[in-house]
């Protein structure tokens, strides 16, 4: 049943029992995310050292697909440079959203691939990348104050 | 599957359905149309209708002295005398046509509120409205500097009609107030709601978006100020809608848009606005919209608007009772007088999840805010499922529904 191949057992279990449920203190970045058409929202605080995501945690309120999503977001980009997090953020977006990529960063999404039946529900697109647009917005905020203090 | 409950005996749904060839496409084979709130099917009658306008008498109206144009101009001219007398308006020319209830209210908080409506003044809207009832309302009081108040709703998604004394007064300029509920169902007491207000000197914007299609309306019988409602959710087109209003207020209401037809004399300067409802009515129109909403007025009424609330009334009651059966599913609203959208959660399963899994059975519904926020947050809940009925709706869908409900929660139950 295609049904099985959205809510694949690694979602079911990261739905259950999320990672990194909480808002860090301290947090470098805070971010909120809105998901108009659904209601689903989210809240992210990362901890940076330089440029790495040293921690990251998540709030917010969803469908599992969107709870799953920041889930596994939150375990895969902790310790990678924020370079990084950005080539995955469009990595990712690719994968649900159906379109063609190389091998080599399709593989690199890991256990993100649990995530790739999303592509058949164009539906729950927005559900799957609203931890991730939530993501970007923060980093984005975050480069451009940077780049003002400059 | 027995139903335990007397279908209609004077109303054959399934034959009804064979009207509406979106049920016999083959790849939509087995469909449930749940989310007729959201938009109706159409019969084709009604398209027949609007391909009838472009095949045969295609012109713009009132704009050509040729046989074509004429006939263009008779057919969008007698759909608003149809759609006058389905809703009791007592003037053809009161019956504005737009594309939809948003447009139509936004007339009034543009052409009228912005107009009449000062610092001093108050606007009061009701806690259940669809965002087009609020937000125009919303964006009106920051304009004028007006004050925006709220009538509240109980528990059970019911206006207690006691507080109106304490809202009301000579401040009150507007209220704004929906017919039904598009997410709890509830029919609200207008006429009570237009009269407290009247008595104040305050003026009645009723949303009728989810009643139109539902239940008889009389819009001088409710003594309505102003009237709003789809076509869309009533059988005809998208991108047709009607304001009616009543004429001393259109007279006196700024038209919104301005250019051409609207006209009655143009100078470099300054130029006079056309009579009502012309208008109101710039530019080149939706005549084939218009046409089909004629077409679906038609249509309705040959089944009979009375006919159509009893068949709603008994699927929604049937629906309730069948629901209630289920454990964990709560049920948002009235119990009883209720339009026929039944919005619930089940369990922790969210919404969204829902959605999706009854579309695998072939059952539309819609999962969300529904465009309503405020009632989201009054129920303390961020999404909900809702399914909603019409003509072509029968009780052993609704008996599917109810299957597929339980087999969702085996399905879910595993996560938790
Ligand atoms: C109660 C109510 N009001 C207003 C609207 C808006 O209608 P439309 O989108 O046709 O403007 C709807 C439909 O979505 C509704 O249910």
């Amino acid at each position: 049943m295609a049904l099985d191949e959205l809510y694949q057992e690694i979602i079911l279990e990261h739905y259950k029992k999320p990672k990194n449920m909480g808002l860090l203190e301290n947090a470098d970045i805070k971010v909120e995310g809105k998901n108009p058409f659904c209601g689903d929202e989210i809240e992210l605080a990362i901890k940076l050292k330089d440029d790495i995501i040293e921690n990251v945690t998540f709030d917010g309120s969803g469908c599992a697909i969107s709870q799953a999503s920041a889930s596994l977001m939150t375990e895969k980009i902790k310790g990678k440079s924020i370079v990084e997090v950005k080539k995955l953020i469009s990595t990712f977006k690719k994968m649900v959203k159906g379109e063609d990529d190389s091998q080599v960063n399709r593989d690199n999404l890991e256990e993100l691939l649990a995530l790739q039946g999303v592509s058949e529900f164009p539906s729950r697109i927005k559900c799957a990348l609203l931890a991730w647009n939530t993501l970007l917005l923060g980093l984005e905020e975050k480069l451009n104050k940077k780049a003002g203090e400059k | 599957m027995e139903s335990g409950t007397k279908e209609n005996t004077s109303f054959d749904a399934d034959k009804i359905r064979e009207h509406f060839p979106i049920f016999f496409q083959p790849e939509n084979e087995g469909l449930i149309y749940f989310d007729s709130a959201a938009t109706s099917q159409r019969p084709r009658e009604v398209l027949t209708a609007c391909n009838n306008f472009y095949e045969k008498i295609n012109a713009n109206a009132h704009r050509g002295a040729y046989k074509i144009a004429e006939k263009a101009t008779a057919a969008f001219e007698a759909a608003r005398e149809k759609t006058a007398k389905f809703i009791g308006a007592g003037r053809t020319e009161e019956i504005i046509f737009v594309r939809s209830t948003t447009e139509a209210i936004n007339f009034v908080a543009y052409g009228w509120a912005r107009k009449f409506i000062g610092v001093e003044d108050e606007i009061l809207v009701t806690e259940m409205e669809h965002h087009s009832n609020l937000i125009p309302w919303q964006v009106a009081a920051q304009k004028t500097g007006a004050r925006l108040r709220f009538l509240k709703m109980n528990e059970n998604g019911v206006l207690p009609l006691d507080q109106l004394d304490s809202l009301l007064s000579r401040k009150t300029k507007l209220v704004a107030v929906t017919h039904v509920s598009n997410v709890l169902g509830t029919v609200n007491p207008v006429k009570e709601i237009i009269r407290a207000a009247h008595n104040v000197g305050a003026k009645v914007v009723v949303d009728g978006a989810q009643s139109v299609p539902h239940l008889p309306v009389d819009v001088v019988d409710l003594d309505a100020d102003f009237f709003a409602f789809s076509g869309h959710k009533m059988l005809a087109p998208m991108g047709i809608g009607v304001l009616y209003g009543k004429t001393a207020l259109l007279e006196e209401m700024e038209p919104v848009y301005y250019g051409g037809e609207m006209i009655n004399d143009v100078d470099y300067y300054q130029s006079t606005w056309n009579d009502l409802p012309w208008k109101f009515e710039a530019g080149t129109q939706n005549i084939a919209g218009a046409i089909g909403l004629g077409a679906a007025i038609d249509f309705i009424n040959s089944i009979g608007i009375d006919t159509i609330r009893e068949h709603d009334h008994s699927l929604t009651e049937y629906a309730l009772n069948e629901l209630k059966k289920i454990k964990d599913l709560v049920i948002l609203g009235p119990t009883e007088n209720r339009g026929p959208a039944i919005s619930f959660t089940l369990g922790n399963i969210h919404a969204h999840d829902l959605a999706t899994y009854l579309d695998q059975k072939n059952i539309a519904i819609r999962s969300g805010h529904h465009c309503a926020k405020l009632v989201m947050k009054k129920f303390n809940v961020a999404a909900t499922a809702r399914a909603s009925f019409y003509l072509y709706n029968t009780k052993s869908e609704i008996d599917a529904l109810v299957h597929a409900l339980n087999e969702a929660k085996g399905y879910f139950s595993k996560w938790r």
